[in-house]
């Protein structure tokens, strides 16, 4: 487990993370949202060890990450960037050779990433002459060539294809099922949401929410309710104890001051006749992000 | 996947630092530019020697007609090709037929009892090698000839200069490319700063070394091709200096051009950035040539660590340097070397992850 106290940094003048603390677990796919400026790169800079902090720990398994510890995490920085003239085999199996694996061990690493990356054909190929989603898998290989303990991602769906994201999700996915822990900043919040099982939301340097994506949806969503009869469903709002939030003809969206009454006004929808449907409707990421950040 | 049982152990520095030091190798082998550039050098080289021995060669004796009588004066003198003539005429005819370029008859007004003929001006070249000198002597002989001096001190200053340059410059590229192309920032999570700038010095300095070699061995070669041993005898204990020299002061240079081009994002800021250094790199050159017969200037240059490759084996070659010398400039070179290397490493580090605008010396230093 990856765990943050208290780290803080500073630019200057500008305080540019402010006591963060946070856990991502063994096996844990974590999102980390935030706005653009918030603090996301830093931490994951931090994180890495290619900044250092001002203050706080980062620790793994209990104790302080060391230079050796990450040598054996993946990093995939917010800024792309492999060599442009070497060729992507190449390229990876060094990268791979860097973190202190054999030749061989590197190559057949390599090899297996690439083709499940959907790369396998492009492997002697130079970096600059792939196109820029194929650039963006091959930089998610060269995070994971080496079978990291860690892995950090900043911003990797970005730039991706649909189809690309899909096969980027799944090898996450993967990875984590090995007990790797996982952590990913994403603006993309659909995505995010679909795939993490944790979040963490940071604004102007602080975290602002952290769990997992259910914990967090009782604490900050409000619970509502979304009905579609046949006919119009405009007597909906004379139902006592019930708010319409967004309405049209035979849909609505409402809130329930209790149970009570969401069951009285489902209870009415049946013996009017005509219901479609009736469900809990799930609050999004967008809209806790939104609620947790103001 | 079961990955904890087969994970390899974390990488040792030398480990890393041979492994960029390779790539830096690799990839600039297959870089057309460089393989090209490399050749044209090496012919640059190869010609100028040979060049060197066609037209330095030409001691060949001067072809006079000699009439009998006059034979004793020139036999046995090396630089007269005497051909024997039955009288004047017959010698006049070979001089007007440009066989000869003078006619040597004996005469019994000239005190030294012969008369030097030549066609339409006075043969000079004839007389000379027929003259009579005084014996003289020197206090103080000239150990080299200054013609001779000034080739060597052209050799050493250019193949320093053109040497340290070029791959000066392939480093600073390097540097930058990886900083434009924002590798650095995986290279960084994986090996430390230093393991960077060590594997790129070294990877740069052992190409160099090897283009050095490459050029002494042909420069050899075409020195033997061509017969012209004699200058090999008193080179010697200067060119190994010079390699000593050459590889230690190339490292400091290295470190200086690694540090400077951190500073710097984008490919064409690179040659403003490194100016000072490129100065560094040019003034010995054009201080060996311009003062080579200046002991003084030498003297000064043999010491400080920047001119010191070109400056010290010049003065082992003139026969100046006392056989201390070399040993107390190369000790001042290696502290030089190691504190850029230790300035050079603070400036990189400090340097690498700042993208955008032009860092700051200042802040390079402090971090």
């Amino acid at each position: 487990m990856l765990e943050l106290h208290d780290v803080t940094k500073r630019y200057g003048e500008r305080l540019a993370l402010d006591h963060v603390s946070f856990a991502v677990g063994d096996g844990r796919l974590t999102g980390f949202v935030g706005g653009n400026g918030a603090g996301k790169t830093t931490t994951m800079r931090i994180i890495l060890g290619v900044l250092a902090s001002d203050g706080g720990t980062v620790l793994l398994d209990g104790a302080p990450v060391g230079a050796a510890d990450r040598r054996r995490f993946g990093y995939m920085p917010e800024e792309r960037g492999l060599y442009p003239k070497m060729k992507v085999l190449e390229q990876t199996v060094y990268l791979a050779r860097l973190h202190g694996w054999a030749p061989a061990a590197a190559r057949a690493n390599a090899l297996e990433l690439l083709e499940r990356l959907g790369l396998g054909e492009r492997t002697d190929d130079t970096i600059e002459s792939l196109s820029l989603g194929n650039q963006q898998r091959a930089q998610i290989a060269a995070a994971l060539v080496h079978r990291p303990e860690m892995l950090v991602l900043d911003e990797p769906f970005s730039g991706l294809d649909p189809m690309a994201v899909e096969t980027v999700q799944a090898v996450l996915a993967d990875v984590a099922a090995t007990g790797v822990p996982v952590l990913f900043s994403s603006h993309q919040l659909d995505i995010v949401e679909r795939l993490c099982d944790d979040l963490v939301i940071i604004a102007g340097g602080r975290i602002a929410a952290s769990g997992t994506g259910e914990a967090l949806r009782t604490q900050h969503g409000t619970e509502r309710w979304e009905l579609l009869v046949a006919g119009d469903a405009g007597w909906l709002r004379q139902q006592p104890g019930i708010s319409v939030v967004e309405f049209d003809g035979g849909w609505a969206v409402f809130e329930a001051e209790s149970d009570a009454a969401r069951e009285a006004a489902l209870t009415e929808a049946v013996s009017r006749g005509g219901l479609v449907s009736f469900s809990r409707e799930r609050t999004s990421l967008a809209q806790i992000f939104k609620e947790v950040v103001q | 996947m079961s990955t904890t049982l087969d994970r390899p152990a974390t990488p040792r520095f030398v480990d890393s630092a041979s492994l960029i030091a390779g790539r830096e190798i690799t990839m600039r082998l297959r870089s057309k530019t460089f393989l090209i550039s490399t050749g044209v050098l090496m012919l640059a080289v190869l010609a100028s020697v040979v060049l060197g021995s066609l037209f330095g060669g030409q001691n060949e004796a001067t072809k006079v007609a000699v009439v009998a009588g006059a034979s004793s004066v020139v036999d046995g003198n090396a630089a007269l090709d005497p051909v024997p003539v039955d009288d004047q005429a017959a010698g006049e005819q070979l001089l007007r037929d440009g066989e000869v370029d003078a006619i040597v008859v004996p005469s019994t007004s000239d005190p030294l009892g012969i008369t030097v003929i030549g066609l339409d001006q006075t043969p000079s070249g004839v007389a000379s090698a027929l003259a009579v000198y005084p014996s003289v002597e020197l206090l103080e002989p000239a150990a080299v000839d200054p013609m001779l001096a000034y080739f060597v001190a052209f050799g050493f200053g250019i193949v320093f200069f053109m040497s340290a340059l070029t791959f000066g410059s392939t480093i600073a590229q390097s540097v930058v490319e990886e900083k434009q192309t924002r590798v650095v920032e995986i290279l960084l999570s994986t090996v430390s700063a230093r393991a960077l700038l060590t594997g790129k010095v070294v990877g740069n300095s052992v190409l160099a070394f090897g283009q050095i070699l490459a050029i002494a061995v042909i420069a050899l070669l075409g020195l033997m091709l061509t017969g012209q041993k004699v200058l090999l005898g008193g080179l010697g204990t200067s060119v190994v200096w010079f390699i000593v020299f050459f590889a230690i002061g190339f490292v400091m240079l290295a470190a200086l051009f690694a540090a400077t081009a951190a500073m710097v994002s984008r490919a064409e800021d690179i040659g403003s950035v490194t100016t000072p250094v490129t100065m560094l790199v040019m003034l010995p050159y054009f201080l060996v040539i311009f003062f080579n017969d200046n002991p003084t200037v030498l003297a000064i240059m043999s010491y400080v660590p920047f001119s010191a490759p070109v400056g010290m084996p010049m003065r082992v070659f003139l026969g100046t340097a006392e056989w201390w010398e070399p040993i107390v400039s190369l000790a001042i070179l290696l502290a030089t070397t190691i504190a850029a290397v230790l300035i050079g490493e603070r400036i990189y580090r400090n340097s690498l992850l700042k993208t955008g605008a032009r860092v700051k010396l200042g802040d390079a230093l402090r971090g």
